[in-house]
């Protein structure tokens, strides 16, 4: 039943870009429409998977195909229930937003292919995570993929989105090659490509099989050293895809990474250690690199990397659970990485929405242009800052409780008896340093964007965003709120989650579930006295400050103070990004000041990203640059080309046919 | 028994903490040669601040007003969590040292909107600095917390600091002594003492912490001088506790734990009349090196 | 007894933090005599009732002198000839160094009893503290510029390298240890010399200046 809601949901978002294609004659009604059905959808799928996570249970349905090696499996167990969540929620959101933010009354065609790709995206990757048979897997993989190329490239006059959708789709075809490589060993060794097969012919766990799915899935994740497509796609795609894309896209990759190592019986440690390792790698550089943007949606976008860290770290502590036999450890691990995967989708989602709104308003993105946003869009305002609270894991949101289960999980890891296990709780301080530090730069970009008073003349003059826009962003913010004060809803289901995926019996996980929801419960009441005295203290405050008078704020004996002389976002967080200075590699520009009365000085910086700027491009540069010498073999004419081809086969036929 | 005497140190929380940066000031005044303002003057500036008026920026907006209000709730809530004196505290879950340090990270960071809100560079030098030392103060602070729940088994404050601690201590007194030194360190940093921050300095380009309270008057003024006198308390708390780690039972056992934070001010009195504030570059040395002994303390315990 | 002991392998190891934290010259030389005179006092700890307690005080009583008296005398001359007081850029700088020097720390003792050596009678702690002292020491040679740093790093090297004897002083005693002394001893004083010629030629204790020398 279950299953047949999220097959509903699947197919009725898929096609919901349909109904603003049909009625395009009057647009405000088409994209009315598609939002309509994608909602319908959505809320059918979102229905069908919390049956599934309440009760535990698990659903399959298979049907004949022509594709060999299988059949055509759709699974909804609790794992693919708890990813379907932000599949389906998301995209919802995202299309109410997209009603005011890109409406098709202004954008036509662009606006009419948008809607079209929102959906099939959505379809896709709810259909990724249901699949239960690699073929299928794959298929919608790379619907999901180019889709998701295609909405990259939805503003395609733009330069910075072309050059972003081409780095996105190579990289993007480069981890489907490993999951091809993949699937192919994975097929081949157990007869059949379906994954209840799979798991049931209890393979051997070859390191080949990990790097492969760790290679593939990661840069689909946005894993360090593999994230390098991320920035510029998030920065240019509009913010109801870049929302998507952050909040759901990159969960598919982690959701891959789950199932894989799901497939095998016991996975050995070092696997684990190597996913917590690349985990606390991503988080602390993807933090260290935001802090250094001046790009609202760069910034945004190297969040998420450091996010994908914080999850994966959470996953490899209960991969190394699974792998020692310890049962605490794998749930308290999996809960803690599955609920930052719905948490991070929410406030992702949330503050991808609101740079859209400041987008929107003022048409620009730099962080040092912005300032004192606060007064015109006073709701955007509260709605960006909710979230920042959100994604800098402080309490009593919903950030704090699943960064708060990773580090019970380490502390689990602390008091375990083996000693490889029991050095894995060092991941626990690299987790607080990347908190800090994220709660650096959200202090850096709400104050930058929305505090203080504006740094330059906008063109235009901002104002607050339509309700279109505001009410997706308020609902997100609502389930943040939720999540982080009633902790202990939640527990149950990542619970089930958990067991489904470590393949624990109920006695064993029940004592760790448990606690943890008891310990959930404390921390609603430690929240529940945090409001209580915060309200307390404001209404003695309102008392005793009731009509004060206003004033200029202290200059400190300037007598000329200007907007100008505030605290850029870059010089914020300068110190800390000093600190980085081994990782970075930033470009200045300087103009300085000359003579005794300088007229003009100006001074601009970037941090480009490492990975693509400074090691991928020059390698592939050179490297092209000899692709262009041997292109001259067959100087421009097709005969020599066709004749380079054939000698090729032949070559290889020969050498497979006679030599091995 | 137990819940009176948690009570007990809850209302003792509530009250005692303005006393401690007025033995501080009189330590320092004294080491000066100098009379010094009695102890209890705090509490005379507090009521005076409360009475005042206060005056708002034309720039801020109700960030700057939900500044104080935000920060003194989480650091009270945060003593919610703290095991004074070894007695068990008001909650006590695995894993609440997260929620403490934590909740001083909200403490934190409505402060630094706050500065931010009144659009003033003195202010967002000052918000600049403290959250690049507190970020690097954080794990420091964590790695004290889990090399304390390494050695006495317990992953809640109320088990750290309880009974396991005296027989922690009689097991693994290098590593606790190697924490109980990074965590004066880091009480160092966060509270703003010398030798990361002046709390007495009036210039503003060396200043961290009192630069960004500098646009807050009448109650908000009195609500944050009481929120960093709380935090003061709460790491004294912890140091002591740490320090004393022998169990005195009952009425005799409060007694024990003031007189052990009466100390613990005085040490901060000497050591900020005996040195001189670091050299902002200096500050992440220090802290660094503070993370590096409480992780060698942590990997003597592992081993 | 053994708790003493313990103190000071933890204090040496702490020591070797502080060397690779500071800036200050006259701190960091002073570091590295206390250190010196730390370890001049574990034979006498670590003596059982089968050592002869006459050699081993010998021994203690000249490592003492050697390491926490006369080098530093020696060091602290020639940084007020040279006049300097501060390392000021390192090549690797302070904080990347300290963060090394913890991490090969954590290694060392990790891994320690793991490796294929002769420990338990003595105590637990020699490997785990002699792998730090020399990585110490290798870090201050490797990341320094200036040479009275470098020197030091050396000495820091020794120090470790000694600890390692303790290991071995039960088969043979006087030998290891008077080697051992003998030869930083030396080391230190072609070192001295070389520095003498150093600050006259160039001014300066700064050994970067040395590739000045070439054509």
């Amino acid at each position: 039943m279950s299953l047949a809601l999220v097959i509903a949901g699947l197919a009725l978002t898929s096609c919901s870009g349909l109904a603003s294609l049909a009625l395009r004659r009057a647009p405000e009604l088409a994209q009315r429409a598609a939002s309509a059905v994608l909602v319908a959808g959505a809320t059918l799928g979102v229905a069908g998977a919390a049956t599934t996570l309440w009760t535990g249970g698990a659903t399959e349905v298979h049907a004949r195909w022509s594709v060999p090696g299988g059949s055509l499996a759709l699974r909804l167990d609790a794992l693919a229930a708890l990813f379907l969540l932000p599949v389906f929620a998301l995209p919802a959101a995202g299309s109410v937003y997209g009603i005011a933010y890109f409406p098709q009354a202004r954008r036509g065609a662009q606006a009419v292919r948008l809607q079209l790709l929102y959906g099939l995206v959505t379809g896709a990757m709810a259909l990724v995570v249901v699949a239960a048979n690699a073929m299928a897997f794959l298929a919608a993989w790379e619907v999901m993929a180019l889709s998701g190329f295609l909405l990259v490239f939805t503003e395609h006059e733009k330069q910075d989105a072309q050059r972003a959708a081409f780095v996105y789709l190579t990289a993007t075809h480069v981890g489907t090659l490993a999951l091809f490589a993949l699937f192919s060993v994975l097929g081949s060794a157990a007869g059949s490509f379906d994954f209840g097969r799979i798991a049931q012919a209890g393979l051997a766990a070859t390191p080949g099989v990990f790097l492969l799915a760790l290679g593939g899935f990661g840069i689909k994740a946005g894993l360090m050293p593999l994230h390098f497509w991320l920035p510029g796609a998030h920065a240019a795609a509009p913010s109801h895809v870049s929302a998507i894309m952050s909040g759901v896209l990159l969960k598919t990759g982690l959701y891959g990474l789950l199932r894989v190592t799901g497939l095998f019986a016991a996975p050995p440690a070092w696997w684990g250690l190597a996913l917590l390792v690349a985990g606390a790698v991503s988080a602390v550089l993807g933090v260290a690199f935001a802090l250094a943007q001046h790009d609202l949606k760069r910034l945004l976008a190297y969040h998420s990397v450091e996010n994908v860290g914080i999850i994966a770290m959470g996953l490899g502590l209960a991969l190394v659970g699974r792998a020692v036999g310890d049962p605490a450890l794998a749930v308290l691990g999996f809960a803690g990485g599955a609920l930052h995967v719905v948490n991070h989708a929410l406030f992702k989602a949330l503050l991808f929405l609101g740079a859209g709104a400041v987008d929107h308003a003022c048409g620009t993105r730099e962080l040092d242009r912005l300032g004192g946003l606060a007064r015109a869009m006073p709701f955007t305002a509260g709605l960006f800052l909710l979230g920042a609270v959100a994604i800098s894991g402080l309490p009593p949101l919903n950030g704090f409780v699943s960064e708060w289960l990773v580090y019970l999980g380490s502390l689990r890891a602390l008091s375990s008896a083996a000693p490889v296990v029991a050095w894995t709780a060092l991941a626990a301080p690299a987790l607080a340093l990347v908190g800090g530090l994220a709660a650096a730069c959200f202090a850096k970009v709400v104050g930058t964007v929305f505090l203080g008073s504006p740094r330059s003349d906008l063109e235009t003059r901002p104002h607050e965003a339509p309700r279109a826009m505001l009410a997706p962003m308020a609902a997100l913010a609502a389930a943040c709120v939720v999540i982080g004060l009633f902790p202990a809803l939640l527990l149950p289901a990542l619970h089930h989650a958990s067991a489904a995926w470590a393949r624990l019996t109920p006695a064993a996980s029940d004592t760790a579930a448990r606690d943890a929801i008891s310990a959930a419960r404390a921390v609603t009441a430690a929240a529940a006295g945090f409001l209580a005295a915060a309200g307390l203290l404001a209404s003695w405050r309102r008392r005793r400050a009731r009509g004060a008078p206003t004033a200029e704020t202290w200059g400190c004996g300037y007598t000329r103070p200007t907007p100008r002389m505030q605290y850029t976002g870059s010089s914020f967080a300068e110190m800390l990004t000093l600190r980085f200075g081994w990782a970075f590699f930033p470009r200045a520009r300087v103009d300085p000041p000359r003579g005794a009365f300088p007229h003009h000085a100006a001074f601009s910086s970037h941090v480009p990203d490492t990975v693509l700027d400074v090691a991928l491009v020059p390698v592939l540069r050179s490297a092209s640059w000899g692709a262009e010498h041997v292109r001259r073999l067959h100087r421009g004419q097709v005969q020599w080309q066709a004749l380079l081809v054939g000698l090729a086969l032949v070559t290889l036929l020969a050498w497979r046919f006679l030599w091995w | 028994m137990t819940i009176l005497l948690s009570l007990a140190y809850l209302a003792l929380f509530l009250v005692v903490p303005p006393l401690l940066p007025g033995v501080v000031n009189r330590v320092k005044s004294r080491l000066a040669g100098r009379q010094g303002p009695p102890v209890w003057q705090l509490y005379a500036d507090l009521a005076r601040l409360a009475r005042k008026g206060a005056v708002y920026s034309r720039t801020t907006t109700w960030v700057f007003r939900a500044g104080p209000v935000v920060g003194l709730a989480a650091v009270a809530t945060a003593g919610l969590v703290m095991a004074f004196g070894g007695a068990p505290a008001a909650l006590s879950f695995a894993g609440d040292f997260v929620l403490f340090a934590y909740l001083l990270g909200l403490a934190r960071f409505a402060t630094v909107l706050a500065a931010l809100d009144t659009g003033s560079s003195f202010e967002g030098m000052g918000a600049a600095r403290e959250v690049t030392f507190s970020s690097l103060a954080e794990p420091a602070l964590f790695l004290c917390l889990m090399t304390l729940a390494r050695a006495t088994g317990s992953i809640s404050l109320t088990g750290m600091l309880g009974p396991a601690l005296p027989l922690a201590w009689g097991h693994a007194a290098p590593a606790l002594l190697l924490c109980a030194i990074a965590l004066f360190v880091v009480a160092l940093a966060e509270n703003a003492r010398i030798p990361v921050d002046d709390p007495n300095t009036h210039l503003e380009l060396t200043m961290i912490h009192e630069v960004m309270v500098l646009d807050h008057s009448g109650p908000d003024l009195a609500l944050i001088l009481y929120g960093a006198s709380l935090k003061l308390f709460l790491f004294g708390a912890l140091f002591v506790r740490l320090i004393l780690g022998f169990s005195v039972q009952g009425a005799a056992g409060v007694l024990v734990f003031l007189a052990g934070l009466v100390g613990f001010a005085a040490l901060v009195g000497i050591i900020e009349s005996t040195m001189a504030r670091l050299r902002l570059v200096r500050v992440p040395q220090l802290l660094v090196g503070a993370s590096v002994l409480s992780a060698f303390g942590l990997v003597l315990l592992l081993r | 007894m053994s708790a003493w002991t313990e103190m000071v392998f933890i204090l040496v190891v702490v020591l070797d933090f502080f060397l690779l934290a500071s800036s200050r010259l006259r701190a960091v030389i002073r570091a590295a005599a206390a250190q010196g005179a730390l370890l001049a006092v574990l034979p006498l700890l670590l003596a059982t009732h089968a050592t002869e307690l006459g050699h081993v005080l010998a021994l203690s009583i000249g490592a003492f002198v050697v390491k926490g008296v006369v080098i530093p005398w020696l060091l602290m001359w020639a940084i007020r000839e040279a006049a300097i007081r501060r390392e000021v850029e390192p090549i690797v700088g302070f904080i990347p160094s300290l963060i090394l020097g913890g991490v090969g720390v954590a290694l060392a003792f990790a891994f320690s009893s793991a490796m294929p050596l002769p420990i338990p009678e003595k105590h637990a702690f020699i490997v785990p503290t002699a792998l730090s002292t020399v990585w110490t020491g290798l870090l201050l040679v490797v990341s320094r510029r200036k040479a009275v740093t470098q020197v030091i790093g050396f000495l820091v090297l020794e120090n470790g390298v000694f600890v390692f004897g303790l290991l071995l002083s039960d088969f043979m005693p006087t030998m290891v240890e008077a080697g051992v002394l003998l030869d930083l001893f030396a080391a230190v004083f072609v070192m001295g010399i070389v520095m003498f010629h150093i600050n006259r030629e160039f001014s300066s204790l700064d050994t970067e200046k040395l590739s000045a020398l070439k054509d």
